[in-house]
């Protein structure tokens, strides 16, 4: 009987390191261990041994059984990883196509601009104000200094309703409504995004365009507050190695006026096309409130000062995106907008 | 063209080269855009000033700002005229009708001069400030006119007749003038004239008539020096749509004292180049002189407001240096400002004279003294930002013009009496096609896809945050925020998946995603009718009784107009009420550990019946587990009878206190079944 056993574990174990599959290998598991497998069959003879024989065949078999039992589990086991490598090899795929797009949409350059210039001030403390882009002529010269007839409305061609109603030139007349609407109380520190119209169309003029306005109001308010104030927000915007000068300027509403310029973004100041070859780049008017202008909104001149500016948020998204073309951000090109 | 650094030369001594004075200039407030070289080496300076600046349009003006920066002398040219015996009075009266508009009128008469080319240098001068040589008398008016920013005017004496008089006066109404470009104009009651009493020789400050033009043959000039209110200048200029060298210098106001030295200069010149004699004397006509105003200058006020410490002594010295004169007393500098600068009025504007020539750059850079305050966007303002973020995830935001045609209410095919098409003119459009303010945002948008698709873009979504504007009985209009959203094509369309149309049901999808995370929720969407949209797919859009606004598949008529083949789907939001609307989010459905039973069923309704209304009905369970309600299948066509439709709906019931079991699950579904068949004969499939 050692000898039939050992003849069936050898046979077996070449079986099993031939079969192919799970089910193969199942089915002869059942066939050699199974209830009626050759195996246990064999097994049920031993009750016609000497029991010395017994034992001593019952050990042999019951080893054999183990050791079958051991190498269906590691052949299945063989054949399990094959098989899940022929299926990953089947798998494979061009991992150099491209993803699919997550995303189709975008925000428009104007919109994240707006929203760079504004997170600068609000993390210096200026809060946002807005007005109406149909605005009172009051507001939107009278109150900022400047008369009817008066030479400086000529820099600000305007689109009229009636005499007294135009679209508003700038977003200045924010500055007016809300020292009306929040004095006695200082400090005024504020921002005002919006969009504005001048009667103007060509290559570098939009009749619909959009400004930051600032303002800030209250005891001890200096001209080196501006500079400082002004130098921080042209350096997060445009990088901290810039150069930043300041230029006598004139607006009606602010005294003394200042234009402040940055070092070419294009050429480092060398001079290039972008800064006509001067080396640097206007972007802010911006000035000390002009003292009638504070007497508009209702405070007094010699107890508080205040600075305000302005910027053009088409001009500054130009130089930050390297766009050469003004007429793009109101044409509204697909493969214009898909870039931001 | 520009002004010559020799002729500035003659009045002032210039050391630096050309660049250099230009930053010079430009940083004390005279900006300087280019610099030109002309023919014979003389580099020319292109002025880019400040209106508050135009005095220096004349050259001695501009070199008294180059000896402030310097610290040279300023060479002011002396007049010495030889003079005859006749007196003026004999040859001219001047009389002033509107000493509002005409503050001084001062002539001058030469007789027997002759007329002739100018010299060469002369000619040179003028042609570099772009001024076209006519004849030596006309070149003097204009060379003082460039030296002095005086404007002069010479007339043909003789062709003066009538009573040999001056009479300066407003138009009558379409009264006829022929100017020097002998251009016949009509002029009216606002413009002021120069008359020899009976008809106008003159349009005062803007251009000569060609009535009395200087020619070959005149031998007896008349020399007018004059000064005009400048927003008087500057209404007939426009009006008249005429712009001169001496309107230009009116316009922004020219000192009146400097009448009187451009006239003797002019006379001076005339006799030299011309020949002939000076009458001797000027008529002067100036009813109110005007002084120069004095200031006071506190010193300390400009410390205080520049944020410097700049010595009593240094700021003393700038007002000097500007040839101000400075009186020192006990509550500052008193500061007599010479009334060529007519921009000083105020102690600020002293204190910007001080800053600019004792340099900006010096100023130091510092952060504001004072109580700091958070910073930042309110409620709405981030409402804002959060639109654009959520929608920005699939759609381009665009930015349109405010002002839109006209036409485009016809094109969107609203009724002539639709309120929308009251609309906000402007007044002087640029165009026809931007002449009056959007009440809608559907235009511009159906524009945008228009454009695109021209161009080859095709699969296109866009939204735009943007105000529209209503008329009303306020002195201001109604400016109101809309969102609207078009989309037109598929859905990103890729090498892997299938395409998705952007279709009603996608914009609604993208919708209702935004509503409900803005925190919106309960929005109804009811069946609606709009002449811009289709009559079977269009839908307004409520939460209660609040109108939110409309969406729906773009009229194929207003396609057609717009010349867009493919179907288009829009919706416009009013973004003033989902802002009213919206609630801050909050975790409103519990995480029950229970697991949740699915049921699915499907039932056959008539076709009229909304999927809304079967919802509704189905919802009105009273066990309190069903928590989702969700249709998977809408089916019309092959076993489901003609009339009706098949409809599949998932069901959820879960329970936050136990595990459900079939059992508990059954009789609800039958229950909702029984319902729907009580309420519409539906059956089972």
């Amino acid at each position: 009987m050692l000898e039939k056993l050992a003849g069936l574990d050898k046979e077996a174990q070449a079986i099993i390191a031939a079969l192919n599959t799970i089910e193969e290998l199942n089915e002869y598991k059942v066939k050699m261990l199974g209830r009626k497998g050759e195996i246990t069959a064999l097994l049920r003879g031993l009750k016609d041994l000497s029991p010395e024989q017994r034992a001593e065949v019952g050990k042999a078999a019951n080893e054999i059984k183990d050791k079958l039992e051991a190498q269906f589990n590691s052949r299945a086991n063989e054949i399990i990883r094959r098989d899940r490598n022929i299926k990953l090899q089947q798998e494979k795929i061009d991992v150099t196509l491209p993803g699919l797009p997550m995303q189709s949409g975008s925000i428009h350059p104007l919109t994240r601009i707006r929203r760079e210039i504004t997170g600068i001030f609000t993390g210096m403390g200026f809060t946002v104000e807005e007005g109406p882009e149909i605005e009172l002529d009051y507001y939107n010269f009278e109150a900022l200094n400047v008369p009817k007839h008066h030479p400086a409305r000529d820099m600000q061609d305007s689109f009229y309703i009636t005499d007294e109603v135009l679209l508003r030139t700038h977003t200045s007349p924010v500055q007016v409504r809300t020292m009306e609407k929040m004095v006695p109380q200082i400090p005024v520190k504020i921002i005002v995004p919006g969009t504005v119209y001048r009667n103007d169309d060509d290559a570098t003029h939009s009749p619909m365009f959009h400004q930051v306005e600032g303002l800030l109001i209250d005891e001890r308010i200096t001209f080196a507050d501006l500079k400082g104030i002004l130098m921080q927000f042209a350096r997060k915007m445009f990088g901290a190695d810039l150069d930043v000068r300041y230029r006598p300027s004139f607006f009606p509403f602010t005294e003394p006026s200042v234009e402040i310029d940055i070092s070419c973004v294009m050429c480092g100041g060398q001079g290039c096309r972008v800064c006509s070859h001067t080396g640097w780049l206007e972007i802010l008017g911006a000035g000390m409130v002009h003292p009638n202008v504070l007497k508009y909104g209702g405070y007094d001149p010699e107890k508080v000062t205040g600075f305000a500016f302005g910027m053009g948020i088409e001009r500054i998204a130009m130089l930050k995106y390297g766009i050469n073309d003004l007429r793009l951000f109101f044409d509204n090109d697909k493969r214009f907008l898909e870039q931001f | 063209m520009g002004v010559s650094i020799n002729q500035l030369k003659k009045y002032t001594q210039i050391d630096l080269p050309a660049e250099q004075l230009a930053h010079e200039l430009t940083m004390a407030g005279i900006a300087i855009e280019g610099i030109e070289t002309a023919d014979d080496g003389d580099k020319l300076l292109e002025l880019d000033l400040t209106p508050n600046r135009a005095d220096c349009l004349g050259w001695i003006n501009l070199a008294r700002e180059i000896s402030a920066l310097s610290g040279a002398d300023l060479t002011i040219p002396e007049t010495f005229i030889k003079e005859n015996d006749e007196v003026i009075e004999d040859y001219i009266k001047v009389n002033i009708d509107d000493p509002q508009l005409c503050k001084r009128y001062a002539a001058r008469v030469l007789k027997n001069v002759k007329i002739k080319e100018s010299p060469q240098w002369m000619q040179d001068a003028l042609r570099k400030a772009g001024i076209r040589p006519i004849n030596n008398v006309v070149d003097v008016t204009n060379y003082v006119m460039l030296e002095s920013n005086q404007p002069l005017h010479a007339f043909d004496y003789d062709l003066l007749g009538g009573s040999r008089q001056v009479l300066v006066r407003r138009a009558f109404a379409q009264e006829p003038f022929t100017t020097l470009d002998s251009i016949n104009r009509q002029l009216d009651e606002e413009m002021l004239v120069i008359t020899n009493g009976e008809k106008p020789i003159a349009l005062a400050g803007i251009m000569g008539g060609e009535n009395t033009e200087i020619n070959d043959q005149t031998t007896i000039v008349l020399l007018e020096s004059a000064n005009f209110l400048g927003t008087n200048i500057r209404k007939t200029s426009r009006k008249l749509g005429l712009r001169s060298d001496s309107s230009i210098r009116f316009e922004k106001n020219v000192d009146p004292n400097g009448v009187i030295y451009a006239i003797n200069r002019a006379a001076q010149m005339i006799h030299e180049l011309a020949g002939g004699e000076v009458i001797k004397g000027i008529f002067d006509a100036y009813p109110q002189p005007q002084e120069p105003v004095s200031i006071l200058l506190r010193p300390a006020r400009v410390n205080y407001l520049l944020g410097t410490d700049i010595k009593e002594a240094e700021i003393k010295s700038c007002l000097e240096k500007l040839r101000f004169k400075v009186t020192e007393t006990e509550e500052g500098f008193l500061t007599e400002v010479p009334t060529y600068r007519p921009d000083i009025t105020m102690e600020v504007d002293l204190i910007e004279e001080v800053a600019r020539l004792y340099g900006y750059d010096k100023i130091p850079a510092t952060l504001s003294y004072g109580v700091t305050q958070p910073g930042g966007l309110n409620s709405e303002q981030h409402f804002r930002d959060r639109i654009q973020d959520i929608l920005s995830k699939n759609l381009m935001e665009v930015v349109n013009y405010t002002f839109i045609n006209p036409a485009s209410y016809g094109m969107i095919c609203l009724n002539e009496q639709d309120k929308l098409r009251n609309s906000i003119k402007i007044a002087n459009p640029l165009s026809e096609e931007q002449s009056v303010m959007r009440t809608v945002l559907l235009p511009g948008l159906l524009k945008n896809i228009r454009e695109n698709l021209a161009r080859k873009n095709d699969n296109l979504g866009f939204f735009e945050l943007g105000t529209v504007f209503y008329p009303s009985d306020k002195p201001l209009p109604l400016e109101v925020l809309k969102v609207g959203a078009v989309v037109a094509g598929n859905a990103e369309s890729n090498w892997l998946k299938n395409v998705i149309p952007m279709d009603y049901f996608y914009l609604k999808g993208l919708a209702e995603d935004m509503l409900s995370r803005l925190g919106i929720e309960e929005i109804t969407f009811t069946a609606a009718e709009h002449p811009a949209f289709h009559p079977g797919r269009t839908a307004k859009v409520s939460k209660g009784d609040r109108e939110i606004g409309i969406i729906g598949e773009v009229h194929p008529e207003v396609c057609e107009n717009y010349n867009i083949k493919s179907r288009v789907t829009a919706f416009e939001f009013n973004a003033a009420v989902l802002f009213e609307l919206s609630q801050p989010i909050k975790m409103s459905k519990e995480i029950t550990r229970y697991p949740a039973i699915k049921r699915d069923i499907a039932v056959v309704l008539p076709v009229t019946v909304t999927y809304a209304e079967a919802r509704q009905l189905i919802e009105t369970d009273q066990s309190g587990l069903l928590q989702e309600v969700e249709v998977f299948d809408v089916y019309t066509g092959g076993q489901v009878p003609e009339g009706y439709k098949s409809m599949a709906f998932r069901l959820v019931f879960k329970s936050s206190e136990k595990t459900l079991t079939e059992n508990e699950v059954i009789p609800i579904v039958d229950e909702i079944l029984a319902r729907l068949k009580n309420q519409w004969g539906a059956l089972q499939r």
